[in-house]
């Protein structure tokens, strides 16, 4: 006979033991053919290739679309031929001639000329965020169907405005903006002459490895194999789980929920260095930890300023003490990884010799600023080191700290007096990071162009001069010196206080292997992915 | 009733009112904040020319009362605007995004409700008894344990050390696009689909986070039943009751509790409101995609119309929630009719 109290707690535990039998069912290891990826997806708003500009969503576009040629993360003086075959220039570098490989779309279709050339005259008459990395080359709506041309089946020409570098030209072309898109799928799908936009936005239309099964926002991106693609592993699908909390992917990590993590931070990673079953991928990514200081305030506006905030600075022991695992010291203005880049390490911490500079610009006393720093972390610990640095020398530092857009905002308006801040490069050429801080043509308020150093009304003619000439030298050789020398002359003649480079990790299960993180996240691909 | 329509009209004016406010309000604190909503859209290295065009495709060139003219006569229209970051129409999103936490929430109410009532009439009846203390202690705990370091904690050990859980997310990877979206409400598409592992599998991942926030809402209930109950246990008819010689139970759940239900209505309607107001702590730590997630990733990303939107919908499940709880005061209080 069941005495009342134990029928009372019998009914008690039966929620709990059915549950634990739910719980049973409810555990599958990850299928050996399908990779799942937990990732933060919530900054991504496009998927089309000629819109996209962010981290996630171009990496995601990388996986699914080719271009003519692509970065190579080996060896970033060169690039790798992949829907092109061979290029050549005419005897005055305006006329480029691409000759194309053989490569299939998704839907079995060949990519053609007239893809690569419809693709690339799309992208310049949206003229979306990505278009000025081609539209650099005097490409208008007007002209490029004139100027981008299919020549026969499997032959594009490409006449730019003026005299051109093949290697900068050929670095432009590897970003996403250079994606081929198949024109008949593409067009079939446009409305209100959108050119297939709003489509592309959720759909894909190209010839890389992988091809959009779902894009759910905020939620997760599942991948297909294109059958007709370049991979060649054992992987069917690719399904990124929009995992939010770094915590949560570490803990998905080690259960073998997910095989990828790739939003740990410092914190999680000291914990998955000493796990046996995570290998970590690292690499040092073009995002660079900058301190801007604005010439309109007249302390900053003194190069001795300049260089004393540098000297005083303690590079080594802020990313020993506080990003040992996210960041390296780097003082360039183009990240390590790019063509040309220089690794020179040129400031260390010396007070003294700040001290002196601070005198020389008359400021002995000196003076009281305003940071400005984005709320994230490791940002609010380094302004803190930043503020103790500088006041040893007499700036006395007020932090002020607010979400990153926030920041960003306050320095478009040009409202900050310093600001430590990121900057991430938008593609894979020299010009790219020298055009924005070295090259600006008009500093008034109402610039048709505001580059980077337009927010801190920087003007330095004889640097841009210099930016100029190396973006437009013909010889690669000579162009890559030529950023070398504009590299060192930066670093000692600007007010930007490069302190650091930031280090992508990508935490994986043992046994998933070939997974490579690139210096831009357009680099990152599952193209050589496997999984045991 | 004449009065009754006067009382309807009334209430239906301050509704309309308190919307409008509110869509005002959001508006207003949207278009002033120190964030600009272009570089949402294009991102921070977009060219000046992009910048220009987007803005005046956005509407945002425009003088801010044009500008809430204008988003007035779409909301009007049934139209919440786009979102910039989803690229779908709001009210799209507000549909897919919301039925995520309306399954959280109800459960965890349902669970709340039938825990935390019950544990706070047998504190009240044991009044200062051991019982009594050790139903406070866990209702202190319940109000005062941040929620992530109690999903934390929760993933910690029945995910990751005892692994008689599932872990974050609403499915297994297994079920990933395999079951159609009819109500959005997985445990009840799951059984549509007639896939009765993939129910068990939505029923597994709801477990944690419903057990979670139903413990943080049950606290707060057993502390209001406790007291309601404590204040209808010295009532005169309770005491007539007892010397009439009806058993205890009788007179705890016959005759004091009906009193104290008229005044929990309150209670419940405000606690579900809070939890259909999307737990984004919770969602956040169990990859949960509710709404509180959407509300809260759109307004770090500036994206208004998201932000607006979802913010009229909390109101209105305030709004209607109170309503309801109203009506029902009006319908179970012989003393308000």
């Amino acid at each position: 006979m069941v005495s009342r109290r134990n029928f009372l707690i019998g009914g008690a535990a039966l929620p709990f033991l059915s549950y634990l039998e739910l719980a049973d069912t409810a555990f599958a290891a990850t299928p050996k053919d399908i990779l799942v990826v937990a990732q933060q997806l919530d900054n991504m708003t496009s998927l089309d290739p000629h819109e996209g500009f962010e981290a996630v969503g171009g990496e995601m576009i990388s996986n699914m679309y080719q271009k003519l040629v692509r970065a190579n993360n080996d060896n970033p003086d060169q690039v790798v031929p992949v829907v092109a075959a061979s290029w050549e220039a005419d005897a005055e570098s305006k006329v480029f001639t691409f000759k194309l490989a053989d490569q299939t779309f998704s839907s079995g279709a060949a990519v053609t000329a007239e893809d690569v050339a419809f693709s690339l005259q799309r992208a310049i008459k949206m003229n979306k965020s990505p278009a000025f990395i081609i539209n650099q080359f005097g490409f208008t709506a007007d002209n490029v169907e004139a100027r981008i041309v299919a020549k026969d089946a499997k032959t594009v020409t490409l006449t730019t405005e003026k005299p051109t570098s093949i290697s900068f030209l050929l670095f432009c072309l590897s970003a996403n903006i250079g994606a081929i898109v198949e024109k008949k799928v593409v067009m079939a799908n446009a409305v209100n002459n959108d050119l297939g936009n709003a489509w592309l936005q959720k759909n894909s239309a190209g010839s890389g490895a992988f091809m959009l099964q779902a894009w759910k926002a905020s939620e997760s991106i599942s991948l297909q194999l294109n059958p007709h693609g370049p991979y060649k592993g054992n992987l069917k699908r690719v399904i990124v789980r929009h995992v939010v909390d770094p915590s949560s992917q570490l803990l998905m990590l080690q259960k073998g929920d997910v095989d990828i993590a790739r939003d740990l931070t410092s914190e999680q990673l000291r914990a998955a260095q000493n796990d046996k079953d995570i290998t970590l991928i690292q690499k040092q990514i073009a995002s660079l930890v900058l301190i801007s200081l604005n010439q309109s305030n007249p302390n900053l506006a003194k190069p001795q300023v300049w260089k004393a905030v540098k000297w005083a600075l303690d590079y080594e022991g802020m990313q020993k003490n506080i990003i040992p695992l996210s960041h390296v010291v780097h003082q360039s203005m183009e990240p390590s990884g790019f063509p040309g880049t220089v690794k020179d390490l040129p400031y260390k911490r010396d007070v003294e010799k700040a001290k002196a500079l601070m005198a020389e610009a008359g400021l002995k006393d000196g003076f009281e600023i305003t940071l400005d720093h984005y709320a994230a972390q490791p940002y609010p610990d380094l302004a803190q080191a930043i503020q103790a640095n500088l006041g040893e020398i007499g700036i006395r530092v007020k932090l002020q700290s607010a979400e990153n857009r926030q920041v960003l905002t306050k320095m478009r308006g040009r409202q900050h007096e310093m600001a430590l801040s990121a900057w991430g490069t938008d593609y894979f050429d020299p010009n790219s990071n020298a055009e924005v801080f070295c090259i600006n043509k008009d500093n008034s308020e109402n610039a048709k162009n505001k580059p980077f150093a337009w927010r801190s009304s920087f003007k330095d003619d004889a640097l841009a001069a210099k930016a100029e000439a190396a973006r437009d030298e013909k010889d690669p050789a000579k162009r890559i010196a030529l950023y070398e020398a504009l590299q060192r002359d930066f670093m000692e003649n600007s007010p930007f206080a490069v302190m650091f480079q930031t280090t992508k990790t990508a935490a994986c299960r043992v046994g998933v292997e070939g997974f490579r993180l690139g210096v831009l996240s357009e680099g990152n691909t599952y193209l050589e992915t496997k999984k045991a | 009733m004449k009065n009754r329509l006067k009382s309807f009209s009334a209430m239906l004016s301050s509704v309309i009112l308190t919307l409008f406010g509110l869509t005002v309000l959001t508006f207003l604190i949207g278009r002033v904040m120190p964030v600009d909503p272009v570089i949402a859209a294009v991102g921070d290295n977009a060219p000046e020319d992009v910048i220009l065009r987007v803005r005046a495709e956005m509407g945002l060139d425009q003088p801010i009362p044009v500008q809430f003219l204008h988003y007035l006569s779409q909301l009007l229209h049934g139209d919440f605007g786009m979102s910039v970051l989803t690229k779908n129409p709001v009210a799209t999103d507000i549909a897919r995004f919301f039925p995520a936490t309306f399954e959280l929430a109800t459960a965890a109410l349902l669970l709340a409700t039938l825990v935390g009532i019950p544990l706070g009439v047998w504190a009240a009846v044991r009044q200062g008894s051991f019982t009594d203390q050790a139903i406070r202690v866990l209702c202190l705990a319940g109000h005062s344990v941040p929620v992530f370091m109690l999903s934390m904690i929760s993933l910690l050990i029945f995910y990751s050390a005892l692994g008689i859980a599932p872990g974050p997310g609403r499915q297994d990877i297994i079920y990933d696009g395999m079951i159609p979206t009819v109500t959005g409400l997985m445990s009840v598409d799951t059984l549509l689909a007639g896939d009765l592992d993939a129910f068990r599998d939505a029923l597994a991942h709801m477990a944690q986070p419903v057990i979670i926030l139903a413990y943080f809402s049950m606290a707060y209930i057993a502390r209001m039943t406790r007291a309601f109950m404590i204040d209808a246990l010295k009532g005169e008819y309770v005491i007539t009751a007892r010397a009439k010689g009806l058993s205890g139970l009788k007179v705890v759940w016959s005759h004091a509790f009906p009193t104290v239900a008229v005044q929990l209505i309150t209670v419940l309607a405000l606690t579900y409101a809070g939890l259909l107001e999307g737990a984004v702590v919770t969602e956040t730590v169990f990859s949960w995609p509710g709404i509180g997630q959407y509300l809260t990733t759109s307004l770090m990303n500036a994206d208004m119309n998201p932000v607006i939107g979802s913010t009229l919908l909390v109101g209105l499940i305030y709004v209607g929630l109170n309503l309801l709880a109203d009506i029902l005061y009006r319908l179970l209080d012989p003393r308000v009719q």
